[in-house]
C-alpha cells in the first residue's frame, strides 16, 4: 500500500499525525502530577519543599519527547520481515471475517484471510510509539487477555516491565464501578493493553467497552474476527499463534523499559544539571539525548 | 478527508487524579471536587472527568459497617498490652520478663473469676493480634501506583498463589521434557506418602490469603495443587507441603494408665469410667483366672442378667484374655445396665496397659475405649415426652 493513500485511511481511523492534534498535551501540562496535590473537599494541600525552578525543569521533561516523531525510536524494534516470521500476517477463514477488517486485510489464500504487513507496522509503530509516551509519563499499564493459552507469559510480561496485568474473569464493573470494587480512591489504568481482544466465547472483551466509556485510551491487536471500532491504537495482526503472541509480549516489554529507562535518565541528566548551579541554568536545557536506547 | 473525530476532542474530557491517602478508612467517593478543579486547573495533568455521584450507600450504618483499624492504632494496642503484661506480673507477684501467655490466662482467671458458661464470653487479654482481625493495608503508594501486579484482578493474593503454582507446573513439566530429551529420565515416586496429611479447607485458605474466595476458586486450586503432585516434583515439595496439614490419627491421643505394682509384686492397672449416670473404678490383675468381683459381691450375683456379664467379658473376649486377667470394681449410681456399661469401659481402658499399642488401636476402633455420650433427652414445655408430642386433633 503506497503511503500517501494510507494516511486518509489512518485519519479516517482516528489516528492523528502529530501537528494536527490539538495542543491540549501541550498547554495543560504545567507540571508534573503532585502526588496528594488534592484531597477531596478541593482544598489545595500546600506543596511541601517544591523549588520554583522545577516546575520548570518538569514542564520540560515532558514536553521534550513530544517534539520528535519518534523520540524512543520504537521503528527498530520490529520490521516486517521479522512480523512475517512471527505468523503475524495469518488471519482466519474468510467466513469469520469481521466487517470492520476488511481494509486491514491483504487478501486470502485457500480460504485463510491475510493480513497487510504494511499497515500493520505503521499501525504497530504508532501503538508502541503511544505506550513509550505513556510509560515515560509514569501511566499504569494494564495487560488484558482472556486467552488461558497466553495467561501466564502475559502475567510474566507485566510483571516484568513493572505494569498491571488481568487475564483473569473480568467482574463487570470493574472499571465503571471501580470505587465499590477496588476501593474508593483508586486510581485507573492510564493505557490499557489488549492482546487478546475476545473473550473465551468469541465476544468482544468488556474491558473494550468500559475503557471507552471511562475515557482510557486503549492498544489492542486486533485479528481478523475482532472489531476494532472502539480501540484507539488497533495493531491488525494474529493473536492465535504462539510465535506472534511472544513476539507481541517482546515487544511491549521492551518499549516500556526502554520508555522507563529513558525517563530515569533524563531527570537524572536534568538533576546534574539542576546541581552544577542555579547559574548554570541560563544555558538552557540540555540537547536532546541520544536516541540510541 | 476531514477527521471526523474533531468532536470528541471537543467534548472535554478530563480526569481527576487525586493521590491516594496512606489511611484504611474507607472514604465515600465524592466527588464533588470535579467542578472546582476544571476551573483552578492546577498541576494536575490530563484531566479526566468521572461521573460518579456522592451516593452514600444506606448500609453505611456504623454497626453494620466493618471496622477498619489503622496500623497506628494496632501498634497503640500493642504497647498498651505490653504495659499491661507487667503491671499484671507485678500484682500478681512474678517476674515480669519471664510472664507467658498462660501466666496471663491464669491471673485473669484468678482476678476476673466468671460463672458464664460461654467460654468466649469471659474476660481474656491476649496479644493484639489474635484478637483484632488481620485487614489488607492500603494497596497503593503515594503515587496511587498499586503494589501488586494483579491488582485490578479484584482477586490479588489468589491469583497471584495461582501464577505462582502454574509458574511452577511448567517449569516441572520443561525440567522433565529436558531430562526425556537427554533419556536420563527415570520414572522413580519420590513422592511422599501423603496419608497422614490432608488439603488445607476453604476457610483455612481465606484466613492465610486474606481474601474471600469461592467455592469455584478453591476447588480450581486445589486441582492445580494435585496436578502438580502427578508430576513427581522432587524440587516443589515444600511448596506444596505449605498446603497440607497433618492429619493425627485418634490412638496416638489415647491415654495410657502406667502399670503399677502392689505388694506381693503383681502387677495391676486402675481405670474409672461412666455411663449415664452410674460411675465405676475398675482395677485388673495382670494375672488371674478370670474372677470378678463388684462392689465385693461375684458379678454372678451381682448381675443376674446375662446381657450385663456379657458386657463385661466384652474387653476380655476381644483381646482373647478371658480367663488371664482377675478384677476388682466397685460402681455406684445408675441402673444395671448403665453399671454394666460403666465397669465395660472402666476394664477396656485399665486393660489398655497390659496390651500392645496395635490392640489398643484395635480395641478403639472396636469402640471399647470411647464414653458413650447418651444420656436422658429433657422433656420439652408443648410435647409429652422428648420427642412424643400430644395427640394431634384434626378439630
Amino acid at each position: 500500500m503506497a503511503p500517501a493513500a494510507t494516511a486518509p485511511r489512518l485519519l479516517g481511523a482516528g489516528v492523528w499525525p502529530r501537528a494536527l492534534r490539538p495542543p491540549l498535551l501541550g498547554t495543560a501540562t504545567p507540571g508534573r502530577a503532585r502526588p496528594g496535590g488534592r484531597t477531596l473537599a478541593g482544598a489545595a494541600i500546600p506543596a511541601v519543599g517544591e523549588p520554583e525552578g522545577s516546575t520548570d525543569i518538569s514542564h520540560s521533561i515532558l514536553s521534550e519527547p513530544l517534539k520528535h516523531s519518534d523520540f524512543f525510536n520504537v521503528k527498530e524494534l520490529f520490521s516486517v520481515r521479522s512480523l512475517f516470521n512471527a505468523r503475524v500476517h495469518l488471519g482466519h477463514k474468510a467466513g469469520c471475517r469481521h466487517r470492520f477488517m476488511e481494509p486491514y486485510i491483504f487478501g486470502s489464500r485457500l480460504g485463510q484471510d491475510i493480513i497487510d504487513l504494511e499497515q500493520t507496522a505503521v499501525h504497530l509503530q504508532l501503538a508502541l510509539n503511544f505506550t513509550a509516551h505513556v510509560a515515560y509519563r509514569k501511566g499504569i499499564i494494564l495487560f488484558v487477555s482472556r486467552n488461558r493459552q497466553f495467561s501466564h507469559l502475559i502475567e510474566t510480561t507485566a510483571q516484568d516491565c513493572g505494569e498491571y496485568a488481568h487475564t483473569r474473569y473480568f467482574k463487570g464493573g470493574l472499571l465503571t464501578n471501580s470505587s465499590l470494587l477496588l476501593g474508593s480512591m483508586v486510581r485507573l489504568p492510564d493505557l490499557i493493553i489488549f492482546l487478546h481482544t475476545l473473550n473465551n466465547v468469541f465476544e468482544p472483551h468488556v474491558a473494550v467497552r468500559d475503557a471507552a466509556k471511562m475515557h482510557i485510551p486503549t492498544v489492542g491487536i486486533v485479528d481478523t474476527n475482532c472489531n476494532p471500532s472502539l480501540i484507539t491504537y488497533p495493531i491488525p495482526g494474529n493473536d492465535d499463534s504462539p510465535p506472534a503472541v511472544h513476539l507481541f509480549c517482546r515487544l511491549f516489554r521492551t518499549t516500556i523499559n526502554r520508555a522507563k529507562q529513558k525517563r530515569r535518565q533524563i531527570e537524572a541528566l536534568y538533576e546534574l544539571q539542576g546541581k552544577e548551579g542555579p547559574g548554570a541554568r541560563g544555558q538552557g536545557p540540555a540537547a536532546p539525548p541520544s536516541l540510541k536506547a | 478527508m476531514a477527521a471526523p473525530c474533531v468532536s470528541c476532542y471537543a467534548a472535554l474530557s478530563y480526569r481527576l487524579f487525586l493521590g491516594g491517602r496512606v489511611s484504611l478508612s474507607q472514604k465515600q467517593g465524592v466527588w464533588k471536587a470535579a467542578a472546582a478543579e476544571l476551573q483552578t486547573g492546577t498541576g494536575s495533568q490530563i484531566l479526566r472527568l468521572r461521573h460518579t455521584t456522592g451516593v452514600s450507600t444506606k448500609k453505611n450504618v456504623a454497626a453494620l459497617r466493618r471496622e477498619t483499624y489503622t496500623v497506628d492504632f494496632i501498634k497503640k494496642q500493642i504497647e498498651e498490652f505490653n504495659i499491661g503484661k507487667r503491671h499484671l506480673a507485678n500484682m500478681m507477684g512474678e517476674d515480669p520478663e519471664t510472664f507467658t501467655q498462660e501466666d496471663i490466662d491464669k491471673a485473669i482467671a484468678y482476678l476476673f473469676p466468671s460463672g458464664l458458661f460461654e467460654k468466649q464470653a469471659r474476660p481474656i487479654m491476649k496479644h493484639p493480634e489474635q484478637i483484632f482481625p488481620k485487614q489488607r493495608a492500603i494497596q497503593w503508594g503515594e503515587d496511587g501506583r498499586p503494589f501488586h501486579f494483579l491488582f485490578y484482578t479484584g482477586k490479588q493474593a489468589y491469583y497471584s498463589l495461582m501464577h505462582e503454582a502454574y509458574g511452577k507446573l511448567l517449569e516441572v513439566e520443561k525440567r522433565q521434557n529436558q531430562l526425556q530429551a537427554k533419556g536420563l529420565f527415570s520414572e522413580k515416586t519420590k513422592t511422599k506418602d501423603l496419608i497422614d496429611s490432608r488439603w488445607l479447607i476453604k476457610e483455612e485458605l481465606e484466613e492465610m490469603l486474606v481474601e474471600k474466595l469461592s467455592d469455584q476458586d478453591y476447588a480450581q486450586f486445589i486441582r492445580l495443587l494435585e496436578r502438580l503432585l502427578t508430576l513427581h516434583c522432587g524440587s516443589e515439595e515444600e511448596f506444596v507441603q505449605r498446603f497440607r496439614r497433618s492429619v493425627t490419627i485418634q490412638s496416638k491421643k489415647q491415654l495410657i494408665e502406667p502399670v503399677q505394682y502392689d505388694e506381693q509384686g503383681m502387677a495391676f492397672s486402675t481405670s474409672e469410667g461412666k455411663r449415664k449416670s452410674a460411675k465405676a473404678e475398675a482395677i485388673v490383675y495382670g494375672h488371674g483366672s478370670g474372677r470378678i468381683k463388684v462392689n465385693g459381691i461375684d458379678y454372678l450375683l451381682y448381675f443376674p442378667v446375662t446381657q450385663d456379664r456379657e458386657q463385661l467379658m466384652f474387653p476380655f473376649h476381644f483381646l482373647d484374655r478371658l480367663g488371664k486377667h482377675d478384677t476388682t470394681c466397685t460402681v455406684s449410681g445408675g441402673g444395671r445396665s448403665s453399671q454394666a456399661g460403666a465397669i465395660r469401659l472402666a476394664v477396656a481402658r485399665a486393660l489398655c496397659s497390659f496390651v500392645t499399642e496395635e490392640e489398643v488401636e484395635w480395641m478403639r476402633q472396636a469402640g471399647l475405649l470411647t464414653a458413650d455420650p447418651r444420656v436422658k433427652e429433657r422433656k420439652k414445655p408443648g410435647q409429652e415426652g422428648a420427642r412424643r408430642k400430644f395427640t394431634w386433633k384434626k378439630r
